[in-house]
């Protein structure tokens, strides 16, 4: 009986969500977590995605648009399922967004298969930036191999010896360690890895602080990160070896540490605080619009993607099946990109600038720290994998 | 004897899941081809775990780990160019048999909270062992590279024909389900279930049953992890994580243990269920964005209230 | 290998333990005594954390914020055993799962509309920060030791609770026999509200502690609930001293195998092989340990209460 009750929903599901007749219309499919503990990182996107179209008076490239939004979950064939769902029955013309690297890699392959652009903003694992790069898929963030490496860069030129360097025990913990090692010509004192959601830390701390190096290194995202660094701070390390990281602090876990996280450093292609017309309006709206906080680079990212996407439409003069010519026109990245001007490498990855930052106090008593930009460690700089791609 | 009428219910919807490609061409939504596919394949995952759980009283929290290691077998196959779906199929169910063997010998001595337990740690075992392997791509995962073949038999690439192949593959478990469960080894394994002293008194040891029971179900959830791994062509350890086994036993219990048609039904409750919460635009943004919210109060109410799960609500063989 | 790291390390391990056994206890208290398998127990620890950090940023003062936590703990315990779990004690360990997991996700849920999807905020008072100086120049946080010795207070209680009052001993017959002791004029269904919300305030009390520590985020509950259950199943369900034993027993083993595996193993294979197995075995290392226990004592090490 409840199936047949099932069957009915299903069948007025359906007729409902059958397309309207063919128009002039833009239809973008934006794939994030927004459920579970990262939910929060799928918020920022969400936020900024909404932040661009405001911008563009709700209309993409001069097209009255419908931005769908799917959750992955977390997991890579959710994501799938939710990219089909907007390929097949939304009949979306772009797919964007994607915060991890296994489900973009699930996803991706699916997208421009089936002839679709995928127009990532997070994710940036090595296989599509070489091998597996396709004319149909185009990131505005980087490959994710390029922030540890601009690490490495800085902390070699720093003259640091002696780095005990740690990361949690999976693919992207190893890239992240693999892409410092590349660049970072100093000695390593110790490289661990840690339990996937590990809480406590006191063990390694313990490790870490018999072997006496002159700094630390750690890739920790998400929960693990915040734990990682108040227990950092509570053991009372952070005045006796500087912590260095890569994609552990940022806007959305700073709340969270407060004057724990002060004197950090992290490298990145954006910051807040970088100085550009679209980044004063990006950043200044966005705190406008949502409650004096400050978005993080998984939003800056994606406000680019949708911005991507309208000059390329803008290109085209809305001729949505002129696929050729947006591709031509995103390769030239000609739109006005929160992080200032960058170029795109044949593999359709930004070549782009990274900027070291620090966590320093806030404007007033009692703000949260901000993250400042200190220097630049690479300009325009190139992925190591764009030599296994072999499109022109 | 005239079939009950929960017999006719599971019919009626293997016919209305039979009609779906023909449907869904007609009214072009192929969405829902693939969304019903992998309703089906979970079915024949829930549906192996309902023979140890429902029939058996083993409760595994460590069933994805089949779904893991079939999808495995295929992927890692293909890794190494073997796309051969004959091979690569007997090797993810005979994979699966031995692991299920290996893990059913220690922990089927066990009960109750322990065996739930136990079967848990060794799923969280394989699963940090996936982690680590970095030839299969970790926690990144494998792309397979193509399906499955079937030496021209098959096209699995063919969405309709894939489709019927795993309803076949469905209706066919359900089918030697029912078979063994009447059997006099299905008997065997319920008479431990509800009593095991008596069992024993009566004269005979229920575990080689349980022992057999727990193979046959981790190689038919071998099979159905070398399906989902045709129709994701990806996979990744998350298909070994222990939430992974919490859904499969949702999906049996929202059902109704120890019925035929329970897996099914709860499958598909639950899968559709998830999709419409999140994606069914009539409803409004503040259960779209909160749907787990939504679910589990819905999962809280049926338990409560709805006994017997779905299969429940309708009378069968003995009502 | 030095002699302060080594103890520092099996300080550490008695640390973890005793957080351990603070999140274990109500959970194998409430399955001992009712047989209740409560998954979202975990839930109630996040609770825990999320009252305990605002209370203390509403009023400043630390004992006034862990009073206020563990009373509201307790409440939200009470109201959801009397709202959603009083039918289930009756019914067997599936339907309590899948109950309890339906809480799991809407508790989730809740703190996520209360209080957005990120992480907050929560700290310790000044004057439980700093380090405590040990003797041979180990110096150790402070709030650790606290936690400890609340740990170590907390298990002293419970078993004082249960084996010399009155209260324990109503609990320790209603768990062997419930219907009798409904006839000699007890009411059971308030014994079990009560032993309930204590589990709950149990666990509400670790939340509140390692909060500060860990990260306060929807979905905390999740993190630590495998390796409850490991805990409890090692110790043998129902028993307290068992959850104890079984929580140092896994707070030792996990340290001392995360920090020194890769070492040792060092010692026996090549750097590289180690480097690739340490982690991957220390990981793996508190499940074995389960099942090597569970091989040799199915019921685990301690018998229930009862």
């Amino acid at each position: 009986m409840l199936r047949t009750v099932y069957a009915c929903i299903l069948a007025a599901a359906m007729a409902i969500a059958a397309p309207a007749s063919a128009q002039q219309k833009v239809k973008i499919g934006f794939i994030t977590t927004l459920s579970g503990p990262a939910g929060a990182i799928g918020a920022d996107m969400k936020n900024s995605v909404e932040l661009a179209l405001d911008h563009l008076n709700r209309k993409v490239g001069g097209l009255e648009t419908e931005i769908i939004y799917g959750d992955d979950q977390f997991k890579p064939d959710v994501g799938v399922q939710v990219a089909d769902e907007m390929m097949k029955r939304d009949k979306v013309n772009f797919v964007s967004g994607i915060i991890w690297s296994n489900v973009m890699l699930a996803v991706a392959p699916r997208v421009t298969g089936a002839g679709t652009f995928m127009i990532g903003t997070n994710a940036g694992p090595h296989e599509l930036a070489g091998e597996m790069c396709n004319e149909l898929f185009f990131t505005t963030s980087w490959q994710n191999d390029q922030t540890p490496e601009a690490m490495g860069k800085y902390m070699t030129d720093a003259g640091l010896n002696d780095v005990y360097i740690m990361a949690p025990n999976y693919a992207a913990g190893k890239d992240m360690l693999t892409g410092f090692k590349r660049t970072f010509k100093g000695r390593i004192v110790d490289e661990v890895y840690t339990r996937m959601g590990q809480t406590d830390y006191q063990a390694e701390i313990s490790q870490l602080r018999a072997k006496h190096p002159k700094a630390v290194m750690v890739f920790y995202p998400g929960g693990m990160g915040i734990q990682f660094m108040k227990q950092y701070s509570e053991a009372g390390l952070r005045g006796q070896f500087p912590l260095y990281s890569v994609f552990t602090l940022d806007e959305l876990s700073i709340p969270a540490v407060k004057h724990a996280a002060l004197g950090q450093y992290e490298t990145r292609i954006w910051s807040p605080d970088l100085k550009n017309p679209a980044n004063e309006k990006y950043v200044g709206d966005y705190k406008k619009k949502y409650g004096g906080k400050l978005p993080s680079f998984y939003g800056a990212q994606s406000y680019d993607g949708i911005m991507l996407i309208d000059s390329a439409i803008r290109a085209v003069k809305g001729n949505l099946a002129d696929k050729k010519g947006m591709i031509a026109a995103m390769s030239k990245a000609n739109f006005n990109s929160v992080r200032g001007k960058f170029t795109y490498g044949h593999n359709h990855f930004p070549i782009e600038n990274f900027y070291l930052l620090r966590a320093v106090a806030g404007p007033s008593a009692g703000a949260d720290p901000v993250m400042e930009i200190q220097k630049t460690v690479f300009t325009n700089y190139k992925d190591t994998y764009g030599s296994a791609c072999k499109m022109k | 004897m005239r079939p009950a009428p929960r017999t006719w219910v599971l019919a009626g919807l293997l016919l209305l899941l039979a009609a779906v490609p023909p449907l869904a061409a007609w009214l072009d939504q192929p969405f829902y081809l693939d969304l019903l596919r992998r309703v089906m394949i979970f079915a024949i995952a829930a549906t192996s775990l309902n023979l140890i759980l429902g029939y058996g009283g083993m409760v595994s929290f460590g069933h994805a780990a089949y779904l893991g290691i079939g999808a495995y077998a295929v992927g890692v196959l293909g890794f190494y160019g073997i796309h051969d779906g004959w091979l690569q199929w007997s090797v993810a169910i005979g994979a699966s048999a031995l692991v299920a063997l290996a893990i059913g010998a220690v922990s089927v001595r066990t009960s109750g909270i322990y065996f739930i337990m136990i079967t848990l740690a060794f799923t969280q075992m394989l699963y940090y062992l996936g982690i680590s392997i970095e030839e299969y791509g970790g926690d990144d995962g494998m792309r397979l590279a193509s399906r499955s073949q079937f030496s021209g038999l098959i096209d699995l690439a063919d969405p309709a024909a894939f489709y019927y192949v795993v309803l076949a593959i469905l209706a066919l478990f359900l089918y030697l389900t029912r078979r063994l469960v009447d059997s006099r080894f299905g008997r065997a394994l319920q008479a431990a279930r509800s009593n095991e002293a008596r069992a024993r008194a009566i004269g005979f040891s229920p575990y080689p049953y349980r022992l057999a029971a727990f193979v046959i179900s981790g190689a038919m959830c071998g099979l159905a992890g070398a399906l989902l791994v045709n129709h994701t062509l990806y996979l990744t350890p998350e298909f070994m994580n222990w939430t992974r086994s919490g859904e499969l036993m949702f999906m049996v219990i929202l059902g109704g243990i120890g019925t035929t048609a329970g897996p099914l039904l709860g499958a598909a409750a639950l899968l559709l269920l998830e999709d419409l919460l999140q994606g069914w635009s009539l409803l409004p943004k503040a259960v779209t964005e909160h749907w787990q919210l939504y679910l589990g109060v819905i999962l809280v109410l049926v338990v409560l209230h709805a006994k017997r799960g779905l299969a429940g609500l309708i009378p069968g063989k003995n009502e | 290998m030095n002699l302060i790291l080594i103890a520092e390390q099996t300080l550490n391990g008695l640390q973890l333990g005793v957080t351990l056994f603070l999140i274990a206890a109500g959970l194998t208290l409430v399955f001992g005594i009712m047989n209740l398998v409560n998954l979202a127990h975990g839930a109630l620890y996040m609770v825990g954390a999320y009252l305990g950090t605002f209370f203390f940023q509403q009023t400043g003062s630390w004992p006034l914020a862990v009073a206020l936590a563990l009373a509201g703990s307790m409440l939200v315990g009470v109201v959801t055993e009397v709202v959603a779990l009083r039918t289930l004690y009756e019914r067997d360990h599936l339907d309590q799962v899948l109950a309890t997991f339906g809480l799991i996700l809407f508790f989730n849920e809740l703190v996520a509309m209360l209080w957005g999807r990120a992480a907050i905020f929560s700290t310790i008072p000044e004057y439980l920060s700093g380090h405590v100086q040990i003797a041979g120049g180990l110096s150790y946080p402070l709030y650790r030791l606290v936690i400890i010795g609340i740990g170590l207070a907390v298990a002293l209680l419970l078993w004082w609770v249960v084996a010399r009052t009155r209260l324990g001993m109503l609990i320790r017959a209603g768990a062997s026999n419930r219907p009798m002791v409904a006839a000699l004029g007890v009411n059971i269904r308030l014994l079990y509200t009560v032993v309930f919300g204590f589990g709950a305030a149990l666990a509400g009390l670790a939340g509140l502690l390692v909060g500060p520590v860990y990260s306060v985020q929807p979905g905390m509950g999740e993190l630590i609930l495998i390796q409850v259950f490991v805990v409890i199943v090692i110790g043998g369900i129902g028993s307290i001293r068992g959850a104890f034993a079984g929580a140092l027993i896994v707070g030792m083993v996990d340290t001392l195998g995360r920090a020194f595996l890769k070492p040792t193993l060092a010692t026996v294979l090549s750097p590289t092989a180690a480097d690739a197995a340490g982690p991957a075995l220390a990981s793996m290392l508190i499940y074995l340990l389960m099942a090597v226990v569970l091989a040799f004592r199915p019921a685990g090490l301690f018998r229930a209460v009862r």
